[in-house]
């Protein structure tokens, strides 16, 4: 799922200065999964928007609202009858797909993204995300013993471990882990390392983001 | 191992010759002075084959190598040119590629480089387009089979006649893979593999015993790299403190032994020891001396060493 986590509050303070109405819109989809940006979330950001604004003595009306899913077009029409209230700012606590539907869809409000989205990964425990995919375009993860060197490696290595790996872990940081290094030892615990020989061919990088902007039509969904 | 010429590098000619080749390291300039480029570069005019000038080390910007390599072959020196994946595409190597070899550049040594969060400039974006061994394959593409990456024919006198180096860590980790990513290094067409620096001598014979077992030697020139310690403190930061280095506590024990101005003379009578052991060792063709902001000593530890005079190829 896309990882992601709340902007300081200072810095989304910063984007209603001087606004009276704001409403915060929650999204159910990977933000709530990730105590990001689901209903939960936008209640507590809700609160401490009113509390700082109480504190203050500014006058701030603060409403919350979750969609379904904020990168879906059906749920963004959802909020028609709440836009008509004419809001200040709107805060979305999606990824960044969905403020930046919001502001399509409502062109003339003035949205404004309250979460970083980080990266695609997985929960390793309860509060720890790391990520595991960079959206290459193009999965060869079974090459790696099921390990992704090019989300997963400091520089994306197809033929590591670089000479930087120590102890297990990657030369930028004892709290990163060098992937390869567990490549190489998976490969070698599996008596593998005939199959692992071969050069890892060189990368096409054009199904990835640098390949431009992407898009997917499935014509048998598209009516 | 004997063969035919596949470049006009000096390098290349020392090493088919049979002789015990030796390299240095020149780090160019945080600036854009000639003089400093020419000034490091005395020091081992007449006392190594080829000098490595280092692309960007560290992730800090310095005059580029290929600028700094062609400086310090004015000079009298060969460069033997680095080249890291960490700042340039594919498009932009291999444009680099052409230009060097038309600008007289004869080596290049093909690396990943130092993540950038070391460096100067840790907010940039890295490229790492290839890694260091699909560079390998690019430049022996170029060379060799006359094309680009592209599928683009280079014409016969259009090739860059490169003599390809990669660089070795067998200090890294998991120690018993070191050896088989090396031999990828051997098999995508590396011509001269410099190593890590060596304080841990017992590690490096284990490793070069599997690289000799596994038939790397014979198709691939290994230099031993060697950085001598400067001190008892150099020696204990570059335990602690640089990844993929290991100095043994017997080095440690041996540089506290010795009074602290006596410690440089030390680290360079154990360099020396070193390379005697290295012109012995099965599978070991020459010495990379990379004695780092310390170029003046060169001109000892050859002497000492009994690496010169270099032989005239």
């Amino acid at each position: 799922m896309i990882i992601a986590e709340r902007k300081p509050v200072d810095e989304i303070k910063g984007f209603i200065e001087g606004k009276k109405k704001v409403l915060v819109v929650g999204c159910r989809g990977c933000v709530t999964v990730c105590n990001a940006g689901g209903t939960k979330e936008v209640g507590i950001l809700a609160s401490l928007l009113r509390l700082d604004a109480q504190k203050d003595g500014r006058d701030l009306t603060v409403d919350e609202h979750t969609l379904e899913r904020q990168c879906d077009p059906e749920y963004i029409d959802e909020l028609v009858e709440l836009v008509e209230k004419k809001y200040d700012a709107i805060l979305s606590m999606a990824c960044s797909v969905g403020p930046q539907f919001l502001a399509r869809r409502y062109p003339k409000e003035k949205i404004y993204p309250s979460l970083n989205t980080c990266f695609i990964g997985g929960a390793l425990a309860h509060g720890i995300w790391a990520e595991h995919c960079q959206a290459c375009g193009n999965c060869i993860i079974h090459n790696f013993g099921g390990m992704c060197p090019i989300s997963r490696c400091s520089k994306s290595l197809l033929n590591g471990p670089c000479g930087g790996s120590a102890g297990g872990v990657c030369e930028i940081s004892k709290e990163v882990e060098c992937i390869w290094h567990l490549i190489a030892t998976k490969v070698m615990e599996e008596n593998r390392l005939d199959e692992f020989a071969p050069i890892q061919p060189i990368k096409d990088w054009s199904s990835s983001r640098d390949g431009g902007p992407r898009k997917i039509v499935r014509e048998e969904l598209v009516k | 191992m004997t063969r035919e010429l596949k470049t006009n590098s000096r390098l290349e000619k020392v090493l088919v010759s049979g002789a015990f080749a030796v390299t240095g390291e020149l780090g160019p300039p945080r600036h854009c002075s000639a003089h400093e480029v020419a000034e490091k570069a005395k020091h081992l005019v007449g006392n190594v084959d080829s000098v490595n000038i280092t692309d960007n080390q560290t992730a800090v910007v310095r005059m580029s190598s290929l600028a700094a390599g062609l400086l310090a072959q004015k000079e009298g020196l060969e460069a033997n040119m680095q080249m890291v994946c960490r700042d340039r595409n594919r498009i932009a190597m291999e444009s680099d590629l052409l230009g060097a070899h038309a600008l007289g550049i004869n080596n290049i040594l093909a690396l990943s480089g130092d993540h950038q969060k070391f460096g100067d400039h840790p907010q940039s974006k890295n490229v790492f387009d290839l890694d260091s061994i699909n560079l390998i394959q690019v430049i022996k593409m170029m060379r060799d089979e006359g094309r680009l990456l592209s599928g683009q024919e280079l014409p016969p006198e259009g090739r860059p006649k490169l003599f390809i180096g990669g660089a070795y860590n067998p200090f890294a980790d998991p120690e018993d893979y070191r050896v088989h990513r090396v031999a990828k290094k051997v098999a995508a067409g590396a011509d001269f593999l410099q190593s890590q620096c060596i304080y841990d001598m017992d590690r490096f014979r284990r490793f070069m015993a599997k690289a000799v077992d596994m038939g790397l030697t014979e198709k691939t020139y290994f230099l031993a790299g060697v950085t001598p310690l400067k001190s008892l403190g150099m020696a204990r930061y570059m335990k602690n403190n640089v990844p993929g280095i290991t100095v043994p506590d017997s080095l440690i024990d041996r540089l506290k032994g010795v009074p602290k101005e006596k410690q440089a003379e030390e680290g360079i009578k154990i360099a020396c020891e070193q390379i005697q052991e290295f012109k012995e060792m099965k599978g070991v063709a020459g010495v990379h001396l990379m004695l780092i902001e310390w170029e003046h000593m060169v001109p000892t530890i050859v002497k000492e060493a009994k690496l010169v005079p270099r032989p005239q190829v």
